[in-house]
């Protein structure tokens, strides 16, 4: 039992990181219907401009903000001269933007920062609790709160501002969005700018557990990916439940199965869940007008 | 479109071309680095760079070597072997250098090889593994220390301590796994036995399922974790998390202070092998390396800023050696400089005193690694 | 000038004419070794065109058929006494199955689920190359085998350029013979959509699993190739970013277009050759290459350039 709680954990650390990458991936699919591979680097960004920042004397809380404002300037500024003129592109044309900007931007962090890893000190202490015989870092409990906090000021958002309402809408049917008088445009840059605050405050919680480096980025948004498609692309519950899933599917599967192939266990299973449910767990199954 | 493709690709070439041409000058001696400056592999690479280019501004400022310049040429493999393959025959065929310091892993360092012996030119590489340098090839040496033997100093070690049953937990990059299996291949010599392995990948970011396990495995007397990047630093403070009891080991994979500022408090304790370098002002005085490590540490660490670590060191045994052959060569005739670098005695590097000789081409024995324990947040030297 | 450029074998003329002539415009080895790795990632690229630019299925995962080639010819002789040739054929062979056999449950999923998918099945192979050190090495890779031909030993970039640039001019042909054909409009039209197809009474699944077959052949054949050609195989050869590699070549050279495929090899092949003179500065010029190029010719290359020049009705 101590075993099980002890994967549990784990699973559900790693798989709440998983959860906000998907998210932010979720986010931008709905108002834009890219794929935007870049989701990965503000979580980096988050993290390595938080290191720099306290190193360079900045009180930690102070670092924090400078990293979310960064990301979400950088996040604006990608959408504006890279995602808006490539409209009408096809999606794979997209997404190829899209690796570029996060190439661009690991490129761009390895120097003006270093090639290093980077950690942070703890916010609450360092000393694991012990539950039920396993061991939980405080630090754990601060990024599954951050993550749950996220997700519920995103469904108040979405479901009780009037904004939130525009932001849906645009998912749903951008041109019926624009008849009745919604700015798209304003809505898609938004959601950019969501996600890219998303992934900072990902990067800016988990960078004491995992550490972070300019190249970190890249795994997250593969993994992120994949949590999003389980969930269901476009679905936030689907890429919380996503993240959640892949993340305790590698904990199980490497304290149970193999740790050489936990990877592959995950993926057999998003595999698996996707011949079953072409759509996600929670997608909707689209008609495709002829 | 034909006149379009058929003008634009040999522009596209001319323009290359131009652009290595520009490098080339008179009467200088040319050295070729292929490394891993970007990718999985930087920070093997990345020090490597900054060391070669640092020593070379260096010497060159002295004078050069025979009153010759180096003009170093550095490529970025980004860790891809085929793309080190590729720098490999552009440093050959195109730039002609005289000779090459190259290969940040032993992937990309394999790629090089058949190069290198086809063109006869001499190449000093920084691969781990044994395959580099074994079985001899003429023209290949190596600087690093090979990880059979970083297995024999923890076992060694393990043995001495009476800890003789113990759980592995390795990385599932290159290093880690090359080491798992070298340290496999010695496990009867030394008397040790590997009750439990685990394994994680070189992106993980929690290792706590799998130090779980080897927890739960009665009888294991200590932990050997080869691996390099951050995943020693991860699995260490997953250790401490769990509050496992016996001795943690890790590998020379963990070169740098970086670890330490890492995994933090939790790196109390872990033992490890490597090389004079990290313990550079705690060595006596009469330790022969000790003017080595403390000159080439306070060089590195005054001009990148950075901590010192032991890939970089690498690089700087690979260019005075070579260096040092060309000079005893008093040439830079390819055939002349292998014959001189295979004759390499007494030299006085980062990793170690060597000795080549033609049976051996990296020429450290295990006295080279020193065994270190972590105390109070930095490198001592164990017993 | 336009009708010849509207016929797909008009493209096969002019790349056998490059490809007979371009050796007399390359000055050494580096050029010709340069050359033949474009050939060889072209001929995965014109063979991935079929299944993304015609059939219009996203894949990203098809490193993984690249490295069954790879591994091959490298553990075909090493392990199991296979000569190299027959290794070669037999990967092909094995990877064309494998696509068979996987390719009927992914392609029923559609756009990104079958991105993912891709993908997942890609690093299924790449972890098996990488734990599966008995047998491939591990990490680190092993060594393969020269490639041996009535005793005649094949080495060096002259003989691989011409390999290589002798089978692209063949895949291309075959590219272009399956494009002409029946099979090609049936995949034209599942490309504009998928439904509409049924409708008109096409094996929609058929045709699909035809160009993934194809394309995974194509990959295998490349990947045995460059294997070979390097001597050494490492488990990068079947990973994401390989696979990622091939959809960028595809997509920047221009969807659709078997031209389009190869230039796209020849610029990701040549632009870290010519990048390198960025020194720290080479990753934020890439990433600004490809950024650029998809805003400024979003459909790519060479079908943008065509369409400039009033060579093709756009």
């Amino acid at each position: 039992m101590p075993e099980f709680l002890q994967f549990a954990f784990s699973g559900l650390t790693v798989g709440a990181i998983y959860a906000l990458v998907a998210l932010g991936f979720t986010l931008i699919y709905n108002a834009s219907g890219v794929i935007y591979f870049a989701q990965g680097e503000f979580v980096m960004l988050g993290g390595m401009v938080t290191v720099f920042a306290h190193a360079a004397g900045m009180p930690l809380p102070l670092a924090a903000l400078t990293a979310l404002v960064t990301a979400v300037v950088i996040g604006l500024t990608l959408y504006k001269f890279a995602i808006e003129p490539a409209r009408g592109a096809s999606a794979v044309s997209l997404i190829i933007i899209t690796i570029g900007a996060s190439i661009l931007l690991r490129g761009v962090t390895s120097i003006v920062f270093d090639k290093n890893f980077h950690s942070l000190p703890p916010y609450a202490g360092g000393e694991p609790w012990i539950v039920g015989g396993a061991a939980l870092l405080p630090q754990s409990i601060i990024v599954l709160a951050g993550a749950a906090a996220i997700v519920a000021a995103l469904w108040y958002f979405l479901t009780r501002t009037l904004t939130g309402k525009a932001v849906l809408a645009t998912a749903a049917n951008r041109l019926a969005a624009r008849l009745v008088g919604i700015n798209t445009n304003a809505v898609v840059g938004l959601s950019f700018a969501v996600s890219a605050a998303i992934g900072a405050i990902g990067g800016i919680l988990m960078t004491p557990i995992t550490f972070t480096s300019y190249d970190s980025g890249t795994l997250l948004a593969l993994k992120g990916f994949a949590a999003a498609m389980l969930g269901g692309m476009g679905n936030p519950i689907g890429a919380v439940v996503g993240g959640l899933a892949v993340g305790l599917l590698e904990a199980f599967s490497a304290g149970y199965i193999s740790s050489s192939y936990k990877d592959a266990v995950a993926f057999l299973v998003i595999l698996g869940v996707l011949f079953v449910m072409p759509n996600g767990l929670f997608g909707r199954s689209g008609v495709e007008r002829v | 479109m034909t006149t379009y493709l058929r003008r634009s690709l040999p522009r596209l070439m001319a323009a290359a071309a131009f652009i290595v041409a520009a490098g080339a000058a008179h009467a200088e001696i040319k050295i070729g680095a292929v490394l891993s400056v970007t990718g999985p592999a930087s920070f093997l690479g990345d020090p490597e760079k900054k060391t070669l280019e640092m020593y070379v501004a260096d010497i060159n400022a002295k004078g050069g070597v025979n009153g010759e310049k180096i003009n170093l040429i550095v490529y970025d493999d980004a860790g891809n072997p085929n793309q080190a393959r590729t720098f490999g025959t552009r440093l050959i065929e195109q730039d002609k250098v005289d000779a090459l310091l190259a290969g940040s892993t032993t992937a990309t360092t394999m790629a090089i090889i058949p190069l290198a012996e086809e063109a006869k030119i001499p190449f000093i590489n920084f691969a781990g593994a044994v395959q580099a340098v074994f079985p001899v090839k003429p023209y290949v040496f190596k600087t690093p220390h090979t990880d059979l033997m970083a297995c024999e100093k923890i076992f060694e070690d393990l043995k001495k301590r009476g800890l003789t049953k113990i759980g592995i937990i390795s990385g599932k990059d290159a290093f880690g796994a090359s080491m798992l299996q070298q340290c496999m291949t010695v496990t009867a010599k030394y008397g040790i036995e590997v009750l439990h392995q685990e394994t994680y990948g070189p992106s993980d970011t929690d290792m706590t399922p799998q130090l779980t396990n080897i927890k739960g495995k009665a009888g294991i007397q200590a932990v050997v974790n080869p691996g390099f990047g951050q995943g020693p630093a991860i699995v260490t403070r997953n250790y401490k998390q769990l509050d496992i009891k016996v001795p943690l080991y890790e590998s020379h994979g963990v070169g740098s202070k970086q670890y330490i500022e890492l995994a933090g408090a939790a790196a109390e304790g872990v033992r490890l092998p490597a090389s004079a370098l990290l313990v550079a002002d705690k060595l006596p005085d009469n330790d022969p390396q000790k003017k080595v490590v403390v000159e080439y540490k306070a060089t590195y660490e005054k001009n990148t800023g950075q901590p010192v670590s032991t890939f970089g060191g690498h690089a700087y045994d690979g260019l005075m050696i070579l260096v040092d052959a060309i000079k005893r060569a008093k040439s830079t005739d390819k055939a002349k400089v292998r014959d001189a670098i295979e004759a390499t005695k007494n030299f006085m590097g980062t990793g170690g005193v060597v000795n080549m000789s033609p049976t051996d081409h990296l020429g450290l024995d295990l006295s080279a690694f020193r065994m270190l324990e972590i105390k109070n947040g930095d490198w001592t030297l164990a017993n | 000038m336009r009708r010849f450029f509207d016929s797909p074998y008009a493209v096969v003329l002019v790349l056998a004419v490059v490809v007979a002539i371009l050796p007399l415009a390359l000055p050494s080895l580096f050029y010709l070794r340069v050359a033949a790795l474009i050939c060889i990632f072209a001929l995965a690229v014109v063979g991935l065109n079929l299944l993304i630019g015609f059939a219009g299925q996203v894949s990203l995962g098809h490193a993984g058929f690249f490295g069954i080639g790879a591994y091959a010819v490298a553990i075909g002789p090493t392990h199991l006494g296979v000569p190299p040739w027959l290794a070669l054929i037999a990967g092909a062979a094995a990877a064309g199955i494998v696509a068979f056999l996987v390719g009927r449950p992914i392609l029923r999923l559609r756009g990104h689920y079958l991105a993912v998918a891709t993908l997942g099945m890609g690093l299924l192979f790449a972890m098996v190359f990488a734990n599966e050190s008995a047998w491939t090495g591990g990490p680190d890779g092993m060594p393969v085998p020269r490639l041996e031909v009535f005793g005649w030993r094949i080495s060096g970039p002259w003989s691989w350029y011409w390999i290589a640039g002798v089978t692209l001019v063949i895949g291309a042909w075959i590219a272009a013979n399956v494009i002409a054909s029946p099979t090609g409009r049936a995949l034209r039209a599942i490309h504009d959509s998928e439904t509409a197809a049924q409708v008109l009474g096409i094996d929609v699944a058929r045709y699909k699993l035809i160009a993934f077959v194809l394309s995974a052949v194509y990959a295998a054949v490349a990947g045995a190739y460059l294997a070979m050609f390097d001597g050494l195989v490492t488990p990068e050869a079947a990973g994401f970013l390989r696979s990622i590699e091939f959809v960028t070549m595809a997509v920047l050279g221009g969807l659709g277009s078997t031209l389009g495929g190869i230039v796209g090899a020849a610029l990701l092949v040549l632009l870290p050759q010519l990048l390198t003179v960025f020194h720290d500065y080479e990753h934020i010029a890439l990433g600004l290459v490809m950024i650029l190029v998809m805003i400024f010719v979003p459909a790519g290359i060479v079908p943008s350039l065509a369409t400039l020049l009033g060579w093709k009705r756009s």
